[in-house]
């Protein structure tokens, strides 16, 4: 295998011609590079494909195995998804954008080494920043910035890592790390800022939602799944995951209870799905590691459905908040059916893909008899449903009647929902290609009869609970204070607080300078002014005495010296 | 004209009749399978409908306390538009 049969080379290449092209050639370079992509990741072999020398250090650029395989694969299928759903967005930067942001994830995932790794990683904040970018709002660039600074600041964690890790090892190849000391540190500190992990999260439910109506189905995919894939490689059954991973899902659940812009809602909604699987990276048996890839594969899916219907709808309606939406399933029943498809495979019910994925985590915890974690894990299944699986649709496209009338969108956008659809529902029931795709052999059969029904009386508990109590669940104009607080509001007014206070100080010495120059000044005119001591006329027996004086000083250092 | 028929009351008082129904359903047709539990609290009677509905609970309260605590209008970080 040569450099031409990296996928991710193909999307970066297609991204150069993307920016350029116009009319039917940029449309059929969309869909076909993906599809080449998808054919090169679909049949990698395993091993090194590519070595190369770096600066005295030996690089594999570009290397495969079987859970680099599933997560390339998944990258391309998603690049064709996004690219069929945003053909009519106008922007050009977008879509190629997106390929160079797509075409360095699966420069990740192909990584053998971890220079390759942080330089993807570095492409990827770029890409990522570019899609923000092309929103072009005041209030997408504003976002990106933070969202740029943020992930430059982790991109600068991975690099301090990542050479301290060559220092002490001598070894570049990217395997898995133990947490022993502050190379390693470092290195997690990096992949957890980009997987969203709390309280580094902020940055996603920030940015994203800013995007265009295609551009935040491209930004749910890589950069969180990466990081997923880089801690599945580098820390499984790292223990501190698990925790990190539950805060995760907890704090998703809560704070898209409380929000009320639908994509901010599925922004929430990836933290914590993303929190599942780290919980099952922290877990590390075959069976969570398998679960944690699965659920990422998946999940990719089924949150892109979920934000191309919400992206429908701002489409169509120029909307987010749910305040001003609803009872849209009357002109738009596609874009529902397929929101609906993907709420209902987010949560995990039986016959969709989220079943066969999220159970293998919550099996793990159960083998492993971390009883409080799998309780915790059912509590969050019966969670997402609430914020997600029923949030979403129930107030998008039903609640009260807002009177808004918009059509169903355009062949393209319905064609890339109906795929996805398709897929969500296709791998709920034939799942064993998807596990096949996984890093280690499974002995998992999901459809037993009592998992499918303890799994239903969950969700459908789940639904009562939220129409007996959706009084508390009245959406207002309000968002929910996150950490992102800190640096966009504390440090702000800390740095506003210390300006005026040095402002003052400076104002306060200056007054004091000046008068103190004034005093100096008065002295010397006493000393040196016209009628200063030294300017006034002295008389010859003055000037005697005083060199009188100088020579008995002379005399007396002489002896004293 | 009126509106969809999905949006009528006979329509949704149907829809909550069909919803317990279903809720039902599941709880008995835990009696009737096997269970082969990691813990044993899965043995209990419509243990995960109980589960379920009262961590649902529970996490729409604990929102609310959080939302008691952090909600601010949505305009609140408007004026960073500088």
């Amino acid at each position: 295998m040569t450099l031409a049969s990296h996928p991710g080379l193909w999307l970066i290449a297609a991204a150069a011609l993307l920016a350029v092209l116009r009319g039917r050639s940029r449309a059929v370079v969309a869909l076909a590079a993906p599809l080449v992509a998808l054919t090169l990741a679909w049949r990698l072999e395993a091993g090194v494909h590519l070595r190369a020398g770096f600066l005295g250090m030996e690089l594999a650029p570009f290397a495969a195995d079987a859970l680099s395989r599933l997560f390339a694969v998944i990258f391309s299928l998603m690049a064709f998804a996004g690219a069929l759903f945003a053909l009519n967005q106008p922007r050009r930067l977008e879509l190629a954008a997106a390929f160079l942001y797509a075409g360095a994830a699966i420069g990740v995932t192909l990584a053998g080494d971890l220079v390759t790794v942080f330089v993807c990683w570095e492409v990827m904040a770029i890409g990522s920043t570019l899609v923000l970018w092309s929103a072009a709002t005041p209030a997408a660039y504003r976002a990106s910035m933070r969202y740029l600074m943020v992930h430059l600041c982790g991109g600068m964690l991975l690099f301090i890592g990542v050479a301290a890790h060559v220092l002490q090892t001598g070894t570049t190849a990217f395997q898995p790390m133990a947490l022993d000391g502050p190379a390693h540190a470092l290195i997690l500190a990096a992949f957890l800022v980009n997987a969203g992990a709390w309280p580094l999260s902020a940055w996603l439910p920030d940015a994203y939602p800013e995007a265009s109506w295609s551009g935040m189905v491209f930004l749910s995919a890589f950069t969180t799944k990466t990081a997923v894939y880089v801690l599945l490689r580098g820390f499984p059954g790292t223990e501190p995951l698990i925790y990190v991973g539950l805060a995760m899902v907890f704090y998703g659940i809560v704070y898209a209870l409380l929000e009320n812009d639908m994509r901010r809602i599925l922004a929430y909604s990836i933290v914590n799905q993303v929190g599942f699987m780290v919980t099952g990276i922290g877990i590390g048996t075959e069976m969570a590691l398998n679960g944690a890839a699965a659920h990422a594969f998946t999940h990719i899916l089924y949150k892109a459905l979920l934000l191309m219907s919400a992206g429908a709808v701002l489409y169509a309606t120029g909307r987010r908040k749910c305040t001003e939406l609803g009872g849209l399933f009357r002109t738009m029943p596609l874009t529902a059916a397929c929101g609906i498809v993907g709420a209902l495979a987010i949560s995990s019910f039986p016959l969709t893909s989220g079943f066969v994925s999220k159970s293998m985590i919550a099996q793990a915890a159960g083998d492993e008899h971390l009883f409080v974690v799998w309780l915790l894990l059912a509590a969050a299944s019966a969670g997402v449903f609430l914020h997600a699986g029923i949030k979403f649709p129930w107030f998008v496209f039903f609640q009260k009647d807002s009177g808004l009338r918009p059509p169903d969108p355009g062949w393209n956008m319905r064609a890339a929902m109906v795929l996805l659809a398709a897929f969500c529902i296709g791998l709920g029931i034939w799942y064993e290609p998807l596990y096949g795709l996984l890093p280690y052999p499974v002995d998992y059969a999901p459809y037993t009869g009592f998992h499918v029904v303890a799994q239903l009386q969950l969700l459908l508990f789940s639904g009562l609970a939220f129409f007996v109590m959706l009084g508390w669940l009245r959406r207002t104009l309000t968002i929910t204070l996150d950490t992102d607080w800190l640096y966009r509001a504390l440090f702000p007014r800390v740095v506003a607080l210390y300006g005026a206070a040095l402002e003052r100080a400076l104002a306060a010495g200056g007054a004091r300078a000046a008068r103190a120059g004034e005093r100096l000044g008065a002295y010397f005119r006493r000393l040196c002014g016209p009628q200063g001591a030294l300017a006034r006329t002295w008389p010859a027996g003055a000037m005697g005495l005083g060199v009188m004086g100088m020579l008995l000083a002379l005399l007396l250092s002489y002896y004293l010296f | 004209m009126s509106d969809h028929w999905l949006v009528r009351p006979r329509a949704i008082r149907r829809l909550w009749e069909l919803f317990i129904a279903v809720l039902a359903l599941t709880v008995v047709a835990g009696l009737a399978i096997e269970a082969h539990p990691h813990f044993a609290v899965e043995r209990l009677f419509g243990f995960s409908a109980l589960y379920g509905f009262l961590a649902c609970a529970v996490l729409i309260l604990v929102a609310r306390g959080v939302g008691l605590l952090l909600k601010r209008p949505d305009t609140y970080y408007d004026d960073d538009a500088r």
